[in-house]
C-alpha cells in the first residue's frame, strides 16, 4: 500500500503535515505578529518616534535593560558556581540542587511574584529587617533586579552544564602537569573554553528578562519614571486605549530581543569556529 | 551538607569545595527554595480553615474552571501541531527547515505582553478584525477565545520543540520498514513512530500544561479583568493580593505551586526515562550493525 508512487524515496504525509504546520503556524503566530509591526507602521513617523523618546518611556527603557543586565550578571557569577557545584563536586542533596534549578520555568511567574514580595517586601521574612537600614528590596529598581535574577538562573546554569561536563579535565591535568598553576589552568584553560557558554547563558538571562512582567510588577512599585518596566507602560498605553502607542514601545522591545537573540547564534557560530580550529 | 562526600575525582582543594558549595547551595536556597517555601507558609498562616476557605468562594472556582479550559483546549491544539511539525521537519528533507524551526520557537522570545498585545491588533476594537466581529455580535479580546489564543500563543512550541529533536535523532528506518511491510502512513504513525515518541510527547505536554495554566502577562492583556467573568487562576491571585486579601492569594497560589512541583519532579522522571530509551536503542542498533 504505497501511498506515494510518484516519489518512492518519500514517507507519507509530507503534504499533510507541512501544510498544517504551515497554516497553524500563521494563523496562530505569524499573522498576529505580523499585525504589530504593520501598526507601528502606519503610525506617523513623529508619532512612532515622539512615543519612543517621551521621558517616561525612556525611563522606563532605561530601568527594564538595567536591571536584567545586573540581573544576567549576577546570574553569570552564581550560575557558574551552582553550575559548578553540581557538575564537579559530589554531595549530599546534589540531585535535588540540579532538579530545583529549573523551578522558575515551573513556575507561574504571579506565584512567583508574591512570594518575592512575601520575602523581600517592606514587611516580608527578609524585607522587614533591612528596611531599619534603609535597604528597600522591594517597591524599588532592586527589588526588579531581585525578580529578574530568580528568573534568570535556570538559563545560566542549563547552558553551563552541558560544557562543564564536556571539559573532562584532561586539559587542566596536562596543563597541571606541564607546570600551570592553579590559576593559570582556570584563566588560560577553563574561562575560554567556558566562555562561548558563559556568554550564551547571559544572553538568554538577559533577553528573557528584557520581557518579564508577572514576577517584577508585583516587587516594582510600578511607580512611573521610577519603577516603571516597559512591559508595564505597554499595558498602562492600552488602558489609555492608545493602542499605536503600546505597539510602538513593544516594537522597540521586540527588536532589541531578536537582535540580542541572534547575538546568541552568532556567539554559537563562532565558538564553533573556535572549535574547529583548535 | 556533608562534605566528606565530595567526590574524589575532583581536586579542588577542600576549602575550595567547601566555599563554592555553600554560596551556591545558599544562593539556591535565597532564590528558589525560599519563595516556594513561603507560598505554603502564607498559605497556611491562619490555619486550615482559613486556607481551605478560599476555595468555598464562586470567583475562586470559576477561576480554576477558567484555566483549565485554557490548557484544555491550548494543549491539545499544540499537541497536535506539535507531533505534525516535528513529522514534517523531522522525516523530510526540504529547504528552509532552519527557518521553519526558527519560526516555531519564536514565541518563546516574545515577552507575555506583546504575546497578548498582537491579538489585540487583529481582533481588537482598534485592530483588524475589530469592527467586523462587532458586527457580528463576536466577542474574542475580553472574552473567553482571547484567553485561549493568548494561552495557544505562548505555549506554542513546547511539544514541537521536544518532539523536533528527538524525532531527528530517531530517524526513518523504522517507518521505512512498517512501509515495506505493506503498512499505510496512519498506521506506521500509531504503531511504529507514537511508541517510540511517547515518552517525549509526555514530557512535552508537561511543560505546555505548566506554562498553560500558570500564563499571566498575556493573558491579563487580553482578559477583562472583570472578577468571575475572563479571570484565570493567575489573574485571580492577582485581584485578590490587590484586595490585600492574602491568605485566598496564597491558597490559590500553592495550587499553582504544587502544580510546578508536579511538573518539576514528572520532568526529571521523564528525563531519566528519555535518556534510557535513547540508550537503550542505541544499544539495540549496534548489536543489528554487529550481527
Amino acid at each position: 500500500m504505497f501511498n506515494n508512487k510518484r516519489s518512492k524515496a518519500m514517507l507519507p504525509g509530507f503534504r499533510l503535515t507541512m501544510g498544517y504546520t504551515l497554516l497553524y503556524l500563521s494563523l496562530i503566530v505569524l499573522i498576529p505578529l505580523a499585525a504589530l509591526f504593520l501598526k507601528a507602521a502606519t503610525m506617523d513617523w513623529n508619532d512612532f518616534y515622539d512615543t519612543i523618546t517621551s521621558r517616561r518611556v525612556q525611563a522606563a527603557y532605561r530601568l527594564t535593560f538595567g536591571a536584567s543586565l545586573i540581573a544576567a550578571l549576577i546570574n553569570t557569577v552564581f550560575g557558574a558556581l551552582v553550575a559548578w557545584s553540581i557538575v564537579r563536586y559530589r554531595f549530599a542533596g546534589r540531585q535535588l540542587l540540579d532538579a530545583i534549578i529549573d523551578l522558575p520555568f515551573a513556575m507561574p511567574t504571579a506565584v512567583s511574584g508574591i512570594a518575592l514580595m512575601a520575602i523581600y517586601g517592606p514587611t516580608g521574612l527578609i524585607g522587614k529587617h533591612l528596611v531599619p537600614y534603609g535597604i528597600k528590596t522591594a517597591i524599588s529598581p532592586l527589588g526588579i533586579v531581585i525578580a529578574l535574577t530568580f528568573i534568570g538562573l535556570p538559563f545560566l546554569v542549563r547552558t553551563l552544564q552541558p560544557a562543564l561536563e564536556e571539559l573532562d579535565g584532561e586539559a587542566e591535568q596536562a596543563a597541571a602537569s606541564l607546570g600551570a598553576s592553579r590559576w593559570q589552568t582556570f584563566w588560560r584553560i577553563m574561562v575560554p573554553s567556558l566562555l562561548p557558554s558563559l556568554l550564551t547563558g547571559f544572553t538568554l538571562a538577559f533577553a528573557r528578562a528584557l520581557g518579564e512582567y508577572g514576577s517584577v510588577i508585583f516587587v516594582a512599585g510600578n511607580i512611573p519614571m521610577k519603577t516603571e518596566i516597559a512591559s508595564l507602560l505597554i499595558i498602562s498605553k492600552l488602558d489609555d486605549s492608545d493602542v499605536p502607542g503600546a505597539a510602538a514601545i513593544a516594537v522597540v522591545m521586540l527588536s532589541a530581543t531578536f537582535l540580542i537573540l541572534l547575538a546568541v547564534q552568532g556567539i554559537h557560530w563562532w565558538s564553533q569556529r573556535m572549535t574547529g580550529r583548535a | 551538607m556533608s562534605a566528606r562526600k565530595i567526590h574524589a575525582g575532583n581536586n579542588d582543594p577542600f576549602w575550595v569545595r567547601i566555599i563554592v558549595i555553600t554560596i551556591s547551595v545558599t544562593f539556591v536556597a535565597l532564590m528558589l527554595v525560599l519563595p516556594l517555601g513561603v507560598i505554603f507558609w502564607e498559605a497556611f498562616r491562619k490555619g486550615g480553615a482559613a486556607y481551605l476557605k478560599a476555595f468555598q468562594d464562586r470567583n475562586a472556582m470559576r477561576a480554576i474552571t477558567m484555566t483549565c479550559l485554557a490548557a484544555g483546549i491550548a494543549v491539545p491544539l499544540n499537541l497536535v501541531f506539535g507531533i505534525t511539525a516535528s513529522w514534517a521537519i523531522a522525516k523530510f528533507n526540504f529547504r528552509g527547515k532552519g527557518l521553519l524551526i526558527a519560526l516555531i520557537d519564536l514565541p518563546f522570545a516574545i515577552s507575555p505582553v506583546i504575546s497578548g498585545l498582537i491579538y489585540i491588533l487583529v481582533f481588537g476594537m482598534q485592530g483588524w478584525l475589530g469592527k467586523w466581529l462587532e458586527g457580528h455580535g463576536i466577542q474574542i479580546i475580553f472574552a473567553v477565545p482571547g484567553i485561549v489564543l493568548a494561552t495557544t500563543f505562548v505555549t506554542f512550541p513546547f511539544v514541537a520543540r521536544e518532539l523536533i529533536p528527538l524525532m531527528q535523532e530517531q530517524g526513518s528506518e523504522e517507518e521505512w520498514a512498517a512501509i515495506s511491510l505493506g503498512a499505510n502512513g496512519w498506521q506506521t504513525f500509531w504503531r511504529v513512530t507514537l511508541p517510540n515518541i511517547k515518552w517525549g510527547v509526555l514530557y512535552g505536554v508537561l511543560l505546555c500544561n505548566a506554562r498553560a495554566m500558570g500564563e499571566f502577562g498575556a493573558v491579563s492583556v487580553v482578559s477583562s479583568n472583570i472578577r468571575g467573568g475572563t479571570n484565570t487562576l493567575p489573574l485571580h491571585i492577582d485581584a485578590l493580593y490587590n484586595d490585600y486579601n492574602s491568605v485566598a492569594a496564597f491558597a490559590m497560589a500553592s495550587i499553582l505551586a504544587l502544580l510546578g512541583v508536579v511538573t518539576l519532579v514528572g520532568k526529571n522522571l521523564l528525563e531519566r526515562k528519555i535518556e534510557q530509551e535513547s540508550i537503550n536503542s542505541l544499544e539495540s542498533r549496534t548489536t543489528k550493525v554487529s550481527q
